[in-house]
């Protein structure tokens, strides 16, 4: 019988950086409101955002993905060579062939990287973000770059007021690397899954059509069985909630992540509101929020912060990472 | 259960989650025109009153069911169905 050598593994991985990106253009919802039947009161009542960003005509989800991952990257310390994988989460790409995380490693001078992009739609960082701290743990990678990048609007018709109200454009990234030896993993176990019974509540049902959605079934599926994941994720870290420093759900709707933080016990001032001037950016929206709130000293380094991500395919991952 | 015990409960469950006094939602009352409740809070009385009457009211229920009386009428006529 063959026998194989086995990389040599590590005893947890942890994320090192953030890094986010978001385009120029900041749309209103009086600027929405120009097009639609809808108003700044109507859109704020119904999922807390007054204002998020649109891509650029020419700007595509690799722009986005570099400029995030880029910036990860800086901050970091480490320097391009020294990554091993690439993963970009994204359900928008303009692209299927060639992947996207490819491309945006060429472009950040990572040289000849492991590199996949990832599909669980707005639960693709989180999804990455496992699969990234796996690889370093079985030792397949020693440090990856992870991304969550999408231009969502290219995805949405401008005249729906269902979807164009929520929907935007961003990116955000982590790095993730091993802890050092003798230190505790700073990326928790996931849980994960989805309910593809339900895959049709969310869905662009072919390459020429739009986004839709239906809110009301989104809504009760979200706020009725993402709690107890979102718990048994800080179970499996050995982190009581009432321990978190921030609960950082995907940025899908302030109602839909209120509801989710009631229902968990985590008080409002420590749930994480990036949706109010960013929208809903699907994969970019976990990541994107935590760059803003290391940029804004709002993230205390060493303390466990929850993740939450959830969207089409009804796919979910919960984790708990330690602030870098 | 009562057709007044399904008000008063539902009464709660409308001011827990809306905001509006409980004695404010009498039967007449419609839902989105005179409480002031939109589509996803809907939905959240949904899944309270499924909690506190054990009567599941589908998203597809409702949109048909517009006034208090409405939901009095749903979850008296299936009470007995899944209890």
């Amino acid at each position: 019988m063959t026998s194989f050598t086995t990389f040599p593994p590590a005893a947890g991985a942890r994320i090192i950086s953030f890094g986010g990106y978001q385009p120029a253009n900041v749309v209103t919802n009086d600027d929405l409101a120009a097009r639609v039947d809808t108003s700044d009161e109507w859109i704020r009542s119904r999922v807390g955002i007054v204002s998020r960003r649109y891509a650029g005509p020419d700007e595509t989800v690799a722009d986005m993905a570099v400029v995030a991952g880029g910036k990860a990257l800086a901050s970091s310390g480490l320097s391009p060579a020294d990554i091993d994988l690439v993963i970009v989460a994204t359900c928008s790409a303009e692209v299927a062939i060639p992947n996207t995380s490819a491309m945006v490693a060429s472009r950040l001078g990572i040289v000849a990287p492991a590199a996949y992009d990832l599909n669980a739609a707005c639960a693709g960082f989180c999804y990455a973000l496992a699969s990234a701290s796996d690889s370093v743990r079985a030792g397949t990678a020693r440090y990856v770059l992870v991304i969550g990048a999408e231009k969502m609007t290219a995805w949405i018709d401008p005249d729906d007021r269902s979807t164009c109200i929520i929907f935007a454009d961003g990116a955000g990234a982590a790095v993730v690397g091993p802890v050092a030896d003798g230190e505790p993993p700073g990326i928790g176990p996931v849980v994960w899954g989805s309910a593809g019974d339900m895959a049709d509540k969310i869905a662009i049902p072919n390459r020429r059509s739009y986004m839709y959605q239906q809110g009301q079934a989104v809504f009760r599926w979200a706020t009725t069985t993402l709690h107890p994941i979102a718990a048994q994720a800080c179970e499996r870290a050995g982190v009581a909630v009432s321990d978190l420093s921030a609960f950082v759900p995907h940025q899908a709707n302030l109602r839909i992540i209120e509801a989710i933080a009631r229902r968990l016990g985590v008080p409002r001032e420590l749930l994480a509101d990036d949706i109010v001037h960013s929208g809903n950016t699907s994969s970019a929206s976990v990541p994107l929020t935590l760059a803003h709130m290391a940029e804004r000293g709002d993230l205390k380094s060493g303390s466990p912060v929850l993740l939450l991500g959830f969207g089409a395919g009804m796919c979910y991952a919960a984790q708990v990472i330690t602030v870098p | 259960m009562t057709d007044l015990e399904i008000l008063e409960g539902l009464g709660e469950i409308v001011e827990e989650i809306a905001g509006v006094p409980a004695d404010e939602v009498t039967p007449n009352k419609s839902f989105v025109d005179d409480l002031d409740i939109d589509s996803l809070s809907m939905v959240e009385i949904a899944v309270a009153a499924q909690d506190k009457f054990g009567v599941e009211i589908p998203d597809n229920q409702l949109k048909d069911l517009t006034t208090v009386q409405d939901v009095v009428n749903f979850v008296a006529k299936n009470a007995g169905d899944s209890a």
